[in-house]
């Protein structure tokens, strides 16, 4: 599991990552950079802990506030501790069309956990999201960037086998 | 061979690199654009192109772009909407994953044509790895002068900046999308005044889909009238359709607007056809919001005529017996479908996306959420039934955005057409409810 410290602060090369991000915009606009930041500080820690939307907060010289209204808004954002991959499962129509709902049935039984659960070894968290546009290519999940397409019993255990190793 | 706008290199090895793209005809359309016509000759273009906004609400592209408010010494903004989230539609992705160069090059064109210096791509926070893609392209293009100061010579200057969402639906509603950018919450705007007042940082901006300006290029580059004449009727150009469910080939298509949908669906040159041994039951034609149709209704028109692939065939009938094509999310089911289970997934996705902002949404998309799922899992009664036709009628019209007619319109249309599988739940809660239950009786298969 990914543990924050109370010293809360981007990697050099992320801090320069986002002064570039806050250039991008207009003058007096800096907040528009919040989505990108928040999603740098998640690639950082796994996670957005409340020091770290103060931390961004202060980048940005907004309100802290101003962050947490935002990171709870939006369903990326994980505002509590996940294991080492977080796997976002498709739940939409489309997917289940094509058998999601019973692949997602044995990836459940293969973790040994429920939807919103982290596996007792800190490596997988399970959640269920809402459609990822892949619908033809669906049952589909994600975990971080990776799209896994096309899933079936014998994928997932391929994925997941490939990942235990980690 | 029909005419490929947007796909015809799509599978040409390396068109994702300026090099090949270039090599293929790509950003001639900004040279000709910067160097030999006015901005509002290329929105003359785009009028007569008759093309009209691919994300879904079908609003003719030009006349959007003629609404933008120019005042003086304020600057003006373009923002690509690829915030694809409808559930059933994924073109953008395909063609942004394949083809960045072609949306670039259309924000170039389409941004000198609007008088914008920066633009925006709002991309879906999901497809990081896409927005990695277009963020290599966009290098690659300033690289080679087509991007930045003083573009080709023209004294035109563009900056176009990438951002990410956060995983909500509902910033794929214009409005919505532009507090996002904002760094906000993705609440919907009161409408007037309209982004093409005040739009971004409350300047005046057009939000476009990613197929709507991924057209423009093309229309540059052969003029509206060659655009208009392809296609029927009103409905012009060609669409792309991302096609899931039981088809055996699932996958995006570029139409020739005006195709019937029987064609489409049972062409091998398209969808292929149902999967062996299955037959056609329903399919929701243009995304998750719009109506759900029968197989023989999808396929055939009231006076018998052969429905086609337009805005126009496609709505024919109004809500009774037609539906629309949307954002050409085009969700094709077999008999094994329930269409109560199907409704549900539906129902809990906009329980899920609603902001929030205004009641009959926030409240009535949990109502249907809640008495689809009791019907779903055996414990529904009749008047669930007509609860839930009338929780959809009291959201419909009666929220700043189009979210709430959204949900409304799959549950109302699902009851309208297959009232009696709502109704064998009910009475018959424990064949219904073992796994895998569909419903076998009265049913019109194609």
């Amino acid at each position: 599991m990914t543990e924050t410290t109370n010293t809360v602060a981007f990697t050099p090369e992320r801090l320069a990552k986002a002064q570039e991000i806050i250039a991008r915009y207009p003058e007096g606009k800096q907040k528009s950079a919040l989505l990108p930041l928040l999603h740098l500080a998640q690639e950082q820690y796994g996670w957005v802990s409340s020091e770290v939307m103060d931390y961004v907060a202060g980048l940005l010289s907004i309100l802290p506030i101003e962050v947490y209204e935002v990171a709870s808004f939006y369903t990326m954002f994980h505002l509590d501790p996940v294991g080492t991959h977080v796997i976002e499962y498709c739940r939409t129509g489309p997917c289940c069309l094509m058998g999601g709902e019973d692949v997602y049935g044995y990836l459940k039984s293969k973790l040994g956990i429920d939807t919103g659960e982290t596996t007792a070894d800190g490596k997988f968290t399970l959640k269920e999201v809402e459609c990822l546009a892949a619908c033809g290519w669906g049952p589909v999940f994600q975990i971080r960037e990776k799209y896994y397409m096309n899933l079936t019993n014998e994928k997932i255990d391929e994925i997941i086998d490939e990942l235990s190793k980690d | 061979m029909p005419v490929k706008i947007l796909t015809e290199h799509i599978n040409v090895p390396g068109i994702n690199t300026f090099e090949v793209y270039r090599k293929m005809g790509g950003y001639t359309a900004v040279e000709k654009a910067l160097k030999t016509m006015t901005p509002d000759a290329i929105v003359e273009e785009v009028k007569k192109s008759g093309v009209r906004g691919r994300g879904g609400a079908g609003f003719p592209m030009g006349m959007k772009w003629s609404f933008l408010a120019k005042p003086e010494g304020v600057p003006r903004y373009l923002v690509c909407n690829a915030d694809e989230s409808e559930p059933g539609t994924f073109k953008d992705h395909y063609l942004m994953k394949n083809n960045p160069h072609l949306l670039i090059e259309g924000m170039i064109v389409s941004s000198f044509a609007l008088g914008a210096n920066k633009s925006f791509i709002y991309v879906r926070g999901e497809l990081m790895y896409v927005i990695h893609i277009l963020e290599k392209a966009i290098a690659e293009a300033k690289a080679a002068g087509f991007l930045g100061k003083n573009i080709l010579g023209s004294g035109y200057d563009l900056e176009l900046v990438v951002q990410p969402g956060g995983g909500a639906y509902i910033c794929g509603e214009e409005t919505a999308l532009l507090e996002s950018l904002e760094g906000k919450r993705g609440n919907p705007r009161n409408k007037p005044p309209f982004p093409a007042v005040k739009g971004l940082y409350q300047c005046p901006t057009v939000v476009n889909n990613v197929e709507s300006i991924a057209n423009t290029p093309w229309i540059v580059n052969n003029g509206g009238e060659a655009y208009a004449a392809l296609g029927v009727g009103r409905s012009t150009g060609t669409k792309l359709i991302s096609v899931s469910g039981h088809v055996n080939k699932p996958g995006v298509y570029e139409i020739p607007l005006g195709i019937t949908v029987e064609d489409f669906i049972y062409a091998d040159e398209w969808c292929g056809g149902i999967r062996p041994g299955h037959h056609l039951k329903a399919v929701v034609a243009g995304g998750s919001s719009v109506p759900i149709l029968p197989a023989n209704l999808i396929l055939t028109l009231a006076n018998g005529d052969k429905r086609l692939m337009t805005y126009e065939s496609l709505s024919d009938g109004g809500f009774a017996t037609g539906t629309m094509l949307g954002s050409g999310g085009f969700i094709v089911m077999d008999e094994t479908t329930c269409i109560v289970r199907n409704t549900l997934t539906f129902a809990r996705f906009y329980h899920h996306e609603s902001c929030g902002q205004c009641s009959p949404c926030r409240e009535g998309t949990g109502w249907m959420d809640k008495v689809l799922d009791r019907i779903e899992h055996g414990k529904g009664n009749m008047r669930d039934i007509d609860l839930l036709v009338d929780v959809a009628k009291k959201i419909e019209g009666n929220t700043i955005c189009p979210l709430g007619d959204a949900a409304a319109w799959p549950v109302s249309a699902a009851i309208r057409h297959f009232r009696h599988e709502f109704e064998w739940h009910v009475t018959h809660p424990h064949e219904a409810t073992k796994p895998g239950a569909v419903y076998r009786g009265e049913m019109e298969l194609v």
